[in-house]
């Protein structure tokens, strides 16, 4: 059976994992490839590398890192954060990158996810959405969450997934980094209107969290950055307390 | 050893070449029929779609070439489907080595494509599995699969069971991503080049 994916996610900056603190097993918390390989080792089913970084020369220091990790790392990822030109992804693919997220740049152009599915295929792209819930519903916000457009959450999704998107990444803002659980009910909402794979992002905290995701979220995959981060949560220990719940995970 | 990776207008060639390095090997990604056919294994990868591969395939002469090849060959992804006699995908008839069908999954429940780890049942032996475990996890990105027959060495069970591996004669193919499927991959092509 197909089984739930658990995917780490790194924020990058300058090349460099931010945040995190050190782990016996690795020298070096700040090395992305190193961070990387220990997920994997302890059985991440893929990895997210999110590009806080702002200024040119860091985007080329980026490609020079993708090619680091797909060196190294036998297990699928992918890249995320400012990508907003073709040519960025096809250097990122070519770099050995297996998918890249996109979020305000779809947003703010949606052809762009058209174009990255006709050049690349649908599976290259993972769309990212930030919502949060207002009068009006649930609203997408670009910029990592500073600004409000005029897209709804599911609508968004749906096109998205119209125009080639291979996955939706769905991030609640208002679950995100407080650990009390994912959105649950608008992941559900989301996954039994789409075709295509939903990975859940925000709010994990827990080991039941990531059970919740899974049964009432009806998640295909589920993301977490600080919980793996500052160990608190082992990859190894989260996926044999799923396991024995009946979820189907990779072990 | 002398390894060859078919280039073509398929993306995901490169994942292939990474992979065979952290394995300790070297591989040349080329089109040159001759490079092709001199080396001892060739490596034919990819994700596409299936006519427009098919049309540049046939452009280049790399479908006659690929076909007329005497040394162990290993199929993935798009390569398994378009190692079949024809695939739904355009619509378009292809190499023709395994006779198998590529068909699209249709199913009301389950999503499209088949994203991520599913298990994999071996049918019958084959050098690439030894020492894989059974049920051991493999991953996937994948619309269309090849039914299974009488060259299914392998299968996995999604909406219905698909061949997940073929074998006929020096040609071998996988449905999966070895390059992508941690330890269990490695270890797949590390047999494929120790044919």
């Amino acid at each position: 059976m197909l089984a739930k994916r658990i995917i780490p996610c790194l924020d990058i900056k300058d090349g460099r994992t931010v945040k995190g603190i050190n782990f016996v097993d690795i020298r070096d918390a700040g090395d992305p490839v190193a961070l990387g390989a220990l997920y994997s080792r302890q059985g991440a089913d893929e990895l997210v590398f999110l590009d806080i970084t702002a200024t040119h020369e860091g985007r080329k220091t980026l490609v020079e890192l993708v090619k680091k990790i797909a060196q190294h790392i036998n297990i699928p990822f992918t890249v995320g954060g400012g990508i907003d030109e073709l040519k960025d992804v096809e250097a990122l693919l070519a770099a050995g990158a297996d998918k890249v997220s996109v979020n305000s740049s779809a947003l703010k152009r949606p052809g762009f996810i058209d174009e990255i599915a006709h050049n690349f295929g649908a599976q290259v792209v993972v769309c990212a959405i930030d919502a949060k819930p207002d009068n009006a519903g649930w609203t997408c916000y670009v910029s990592g969450g500073r600004i409000p457009t005029d897209k709804k959450l599911f609508d968004w999704a749906k096109e998205a997934e119209s125009r080639g998107a291979g996955e939706i990444l769905f991030t609640s803002m208002n679950h995100d980094g407080v650990k009390r659980g994912f959105a649950c009910e608008a992941l559900a909402r989301l996954s039994d209107s789409l075709r295509i794979p939903v990975i859940a992002s925000g709010g994990a905290g827990s080991m039941q969290h990531f059970e919740d995701a899974f049964i009432n979220g009806k998640a295909d995959a589920a993301l977490a950055a600080t919980l793996f981060h500052f160990k608190e949560l082992e990859i190894s220990s989260l996926k044999k307390y799923l396991a024995e719940r009946g979820i189907v995970v990779r072990l | 050893m002398k390894v060859a990776i078919v280039k073509y207008n398929a993306g995901n060639i490169f994942s292939v070449e990474y992979a065979l390095k952290r394995i300790g090997c070297s591989a040349v990604v080329t089109d040159d029929h001759e490079l092709l056919r001199a080396a001892d294994k060739v490596i034919f990868p990819g994700v596409g779609e299936a006519s427009t591969s098919m049309r540049y395939l046939r452009r280049h002469g790399l479908d006659t070439l690929i076909g007329s090849l005497k040394q162990p060959v290993l199929g993935v992804c798009i390569g398994l489907q378009l190692m079949c006699r024809h695939s739904e995908e355009g619509n378009v008839a292809c190499l023709g080595i395994f006779d198998e069908q590529v068909k699209r999954f249709r199913s009301a429940v389950l999503k499209v494509p088949h994203m991520g780890w599913n298990t994999l049942q071996p049918e019958k032996d084959s050098p690439l599995f030894a020492g894989v475990p059974k049920d051991a996890y493999v991953y996937y990105v994948h619309s269309y699969y090849a039914a299974v027959g009488e060259h299914t060495v392998a299968t996995t069970d999604y909406v219905q069971p698909f061949s997940a591996a073929l074998h006929k004669d020096n040609f071998y193919a996988l449905q999966f991503h070895p390059e992508k499927s941690a330890a269990v991959g490695e270890r797949i092509l590390q047999n494929f080049l120790n044919l």
